[in-house]
């Protein structure tokens, strides 16, 4: 972030967490399950009892390379297991199994989406450049229990120890805050086609640290960095961000000096407070784990991983604004769920007026938080609706009471307008019957419109549509009125 | 005769032909047990009552069908305890079955108790224990040898037919030679590791302690073959071992590590072991010298490799989930030091002090990465010595038993008692030691058969033809 006025520049490299789905845990055949009643899926592996040994899921480790084959990652031919050491209560082995010297992937990025960006900066430059994030390596573990401190004592539930996780690794390419906030919708986008992770931050499914300094604009030299922790949310890293660049700045401009140190964020007080320092970080002594194997990527996990690599968000944008003419902005909508975007795609395909089929689906059908997966609403119904709707069979407002009609009880909108007896009344004879009468009726309105009251003719219109009960054809009364009046 | 004297495959047969019941057996090992076990202390607890029941139920057809075998106390045994013979695993009952004691299971097999070992297996006398010493049956104010001390002994002492261990740098093959039993270190991934509490994971493996190099061969048979629970076992199909003995080493090339013989070694052991040399030759086998260089090396390399893996093996002993917890701690960091403190004896302490400090950050090139190149060089080593012999013929131990508290202060000197056995266990082959002979003083000298990775076949072949043309194995101690 440039400061107010341009004198800093903050640098910005995240560690995201990300917990892969899969059936099973990453070293054991517990249920990787969200959820749970505690300690219901454990098993003397993921509770670290002596003699028990890990054995890899290869699942998540399929789902870690097509992860770095869609960020474009270099992946490792021979990837290895190491253990990392510390003591803590969540850590069954007082260990983890980590990857330190080959991980599964290395290099690649992650591009900006503008729509990712946070509302109100979506238009400007800083989301309009489409940055790409460089990556520096994403590597797999396993995860920790969760702790549970209660007045006297504390609690460990060790449903999620074992399970999953991907480190993804960015370097410090990252300058803002809307930048950093764009990147993990940008990557969780990526990870939803996939199919390799929920990504749900308030789930903990995606969990982030990030590391901040900042430096005077145009230094070359990195200034002292700072971690910050306990980041639950995307908006929350963009607010922690925002408070402690703000507070990096303060320091130094008061001729102080900034520590390296780890930072917790509190979310509630809106500022962040010292965890430890460097002097007190851990020498983690990572080395080989012995139980592992060494995992051979190229004999067939590269190749299958490669079989399950998606149409990617940024793509699917292009395409869908392309093929299907819907704005920049529905196609970003469209990209973020595959399932709604695939029910937009099967009605889209039913009808010439995919844009309208777009406008139904994503502002009328999404605000009612439908499963595309199971809703009895037929994509095709949205097609027909669409064609009703610029055929001119049916006025927009008309389409609004089938729309609603089409949620409520599903079936044909072609049916509903038939039921609800919307059909428009476009037989010309009977038109011109009423317009005549409009114009009969209101003597003044007629004087007003032929005195250059242009406006006066909406009163003749309304007395049309009120007589038909709404069915008129807007656009034909209009023509009908005009020429009756001209005359 | 007390059927505790014969070996298992004779006692399969009496089984099958229904001369005896599975139940004669234990009740005559359960009296040797009250004859002797006060005086040996082999093991940390005998099944009486569920090695009768057990056998009562056994059915003998199967391959171990009703045979008593005994646990070293680092395997996990259903509702059994495993104590590690360390005061930190009190109280800790193991909710499964290590892949090794449900194959036992599976074969028949009946389990007669748990034996003593050096705590966490880090030891060469099972003096390390915290449930007491163990003595060596033929001279109790002798050390049994270790860290399988205990299952050694009972096996010796003639208190279990068969038990296991498990060999980290020598831990099966030091006890047997000696105690004068027979045992087999097989190769790395040959058998599960799944439940043996890991010492050092790269090195571990679990084998049996024998009379005989045929019940050896018997055991080995039904523990052998891939685990889907042990990412490094080898994936090979079973086998069944010495199912046709020779009884001839006719044109088997036996190499003579020259580095195995060294100056100052007892004398006793180097003509055992030369003479068992010249019967192999007498009778066709080729005899060779050759070299393996980083000998000298490897016990350094031992230490530095086997002390980081146990650094973090031992890590997950914290009081928090199992075993001794520290009473009232103020915080989490002090119930994990008190616990620790408390809980583990000074030879563990030591070696993941050692284990910590060669990870440490800024000494890991010196030390953990040095060493891990040198393992690869002793691995080709042996690679080259097998391109031009079948085996390697070595003392087992440099000497015989040495007094209990002998070198309890040093330990340096401690650690030679596994430098002909610790470079196996770094090259990942097998051996095996069996009896070649006895001291003037009447203790047991260990002969030491080393094969290539997965060539237990020949090397038990080779052994057998030896012990079958000698009368070492039917030696008893007298008590």
């Amino acid at each position: 972030m440039v400061s107010a006025d341009g004198k800093w520049e903050a640098v910005i490299g995240l560690e995201v967490h990300c917990q892969v789905r899969t059936a099973t845990k990453m070293f054991c055949g517990c249920a990787n399950q969200y959820g749970a009643a505690p300690n219901t899926h454990v098993c003397p592996v993921c509770l670290g009892l002596p003699g028990s040994l890990p054995v890899p899921n290869e699942e998540a480790i399929r789902k870690t390379i097509l992860t770095g084959l869609m960020l474009g990652c270099r992946i490792a031919p021979v990837a290895r297991f190491d253990r990392k050491n510390y003591f803590y209560p969540d850590m069954p082995k007082n260990y983890q199994i980590s990857q330190y010297e080959d991980p599964l992937c290395a290099g690649g990025s992650v591009g900006l989406d503008p729509f990712q960006f946070p509302k109100e900066l979506q238009e400007t430059e800083e989301a309009q450049a489409r940055r790409k994030i460089r990556l520096v390596r994403i590597h797999l573990e396993e995860d920790v229990a969760k702790s549970f401190h209660f007045e006297e004592r504390s609690g460990i539930d060790f449903n999620r120890a074992g399970t999953p996780l991907m480190e993804i690794v960015t370097e410090a390419d990252l300058r803002t805050p809307g930048e950093a906030f764009a990147f993990l919708g940008s990557l969780r986008q990526i990870l939803w086609a996939g199919g390799v992770s929920d990504a749900d931050m308030e789930k903990g499914q995606l969990r982030c640290d990030v590391n901040v300094s900042v430096r005077p604009m145009g230094e070359a030299k990195f200034g002292t960095k700072v971690e910050l922790k306990n980041l639950n949310s995307i908006s929350g890293v963009r607010r922690a961000l925002v408070h402690e660049i703000a507070r990096q700045i303060a320091v130094v401009e008061k001729g102080g000096s900034l520590v390296q140190e780890t930072r917790r964020w509190d979310d509630n007080a809106g500022a962040t407070f010292t965890m430890r320092t460097k002097e007190q970080a851990h020498d983690y002594r990572y080395f080989p784990d012995p139980d592992l194997l060494p995992v051979r990527t190229d004999r067939g996990l590269q190749a299958a991983a490669k079989k399950s690599v998606p149409e990617l968000p940024a793509a699917m944008q292009d395409r869908l604004v392309k093929d299907f003419g819907v704005t920049a902005y529905q196609a970003s909508v469209l990209s973020c769920d595959r399932l709604l975007c695939g029910y937009y795609e099967k009605a889209a395909a039913k009808t010439k007026n995919k844009a309208a089929v777009a406008n139904w689906i994503l502002n009328d059908f999404l605000s009612t938080q439908p499963d595309p997966a199971t809703t009895p609403v037929k994509p095709e119904y949205f097609a027909e609706l669409a064609d009703l709707v610029t055929t001119g069979k049916i006025n927009s407002a008309q389409g609004k009471k089938v729309f609603a009609e089409l949620v409520a009880n599903p079936s044909s909108p072609h049916e509903i307008v038939k039921k609800l007896g919307l059909e428009q009344i476009s037989d010309l004879g009977a038109l011109m019957a009423m317009c005549e009468e409009a114009i009969a009726a209101n003597p003044r309105s007629v004087e007003d419109y032929r005195a250059g009251k242009m406006n006066a003719i909406n009163a003749l219109k309304g007395f049309v549509m009120k007589k038909s009960q709404g069915k008129a054809n807007p656009v034909q009364i209009d023509e009908i009125l005009k020429q009756q009046l001209g005359a | 005769m007390s059927l505790a004297h014969e070996t298992v495959a004779s006692l399969r047969r009496r089984l099958a032909k229904k001369e005896i019941k599975s139940r004669d057996i234990v009740s005559d090992l359960l009296k040797e047990i009250d004859a002797r076990e006060k005086t040996i202390h082999a093991y940390t607890q005998v099944d009486r009552e569920s090695a009768l029941k057990a056998a009562d139920q056994a059915d003998v057809s199967l391959p171990l069908g009703g045979i008593p075998i005994a646990l070293k106390d680092n395997l996990n045994a259903i509702g059994d305890p495993c104590t590690c013979s360390s005061k930190i695993l009190e109280g800790y009952k193991a909710p499964y079955d290590a892949t090794a004691v449900a194959r036992l299971r599976q074969a028949g097999a009946v389990f007669l108790g748990r034996t003593n070992m050096d705590e966490f297996a880090m030891g060469s006398s099972t003096e390390n224990s915290a449930l007491g010493v163990t003595r060596n049956p033929w001279d109790s104010s002798r050390i049994p040898g270790g860290s399988s001390g205990g299952s050694a002994a009972a096996v010796a002492g003639r208190i279990a037919l068969a038990a296991l261990g498990s060999d980290t740098g020598g831990s099966i093959r030091q006890p047997a030679a000696l105690c004068g039993c027979v045992g087999l270190k097989p190769t790395y991934g040959r058998i599960s590791r799944f439940g043996l509490v890991a010492f050092a994971s790269s090195l571990d493996q679990i084998g049996p302690l024998t009379r005989t190099v045929e019940d050896s061969a018997l055991l080995l048979s039904s523990l052998a073959g891939h685990d889907p629970r042990d990412n490094t076992t080898d994936p090979r199909s079973p086998e069944t071992f010495l199912s046709k003995p020779m009884n001839s080493v006719k044109g088997l090339k036996v190499g003579l590590p020259k580095e195995y013989f060294i100056p100052g070694m007892d004398g006793e052991t180097e003509k055992a072991v030369r003479a068992a040399a010249d019967w192999f030759q007498k009778n066709g086998a080729e005899i060779k010298e050759v070299s393996l260089p980083l000998t000298p090396s490897a016990i350094a390399v031992y230490y530095i490799l086997a002390t980081a893996e146990a650094s973090a093996n031992l890590a997950r002993f914290d009081g928090v989930r199992y075993g001794r917890r520290a009473a009232d701690p103020r915080d989490v960091l002090d119930l994990y030091q008190r616990t620790r403190e408390e809980g583990f004896g000074p030879e563990v302490k030591r070696r993941i002090i050692l284990g910590t400090f060669v990870l440490s950050a800024g000494y890991t090139d010196a030390y953990y990465r040095k060493a891990q190149k040198v393992r690869g060089l002793i691995r080709q080593d042996f690679e080259k010595a097998f391109q031009g012999c079948d085996l390697l013929l070595t003392p087992t131990s440099p000497e015989p038993a040495f007094q209990l508290g002998e070198r309890t202060q040093d330990p340096l000197k401690m650690y030679l008692a596994d430098v002909f056995t610790i470079s196996v266990n770094l090259a990942g082959t097998c051996g095996i030691s069996l009896p070649c002979g006895f001291t003037k003083s009447n203790l047991p000298i260990g002969l030491q058969l080393i094969g290539p990775r997965f060539g237990e076949e020949k090397m038990l072949q080779a052994a057998h033809a030896y012990e079958q043309s000698h009368d070492f194995w039917k030696r008893m101690p007298s008590w």
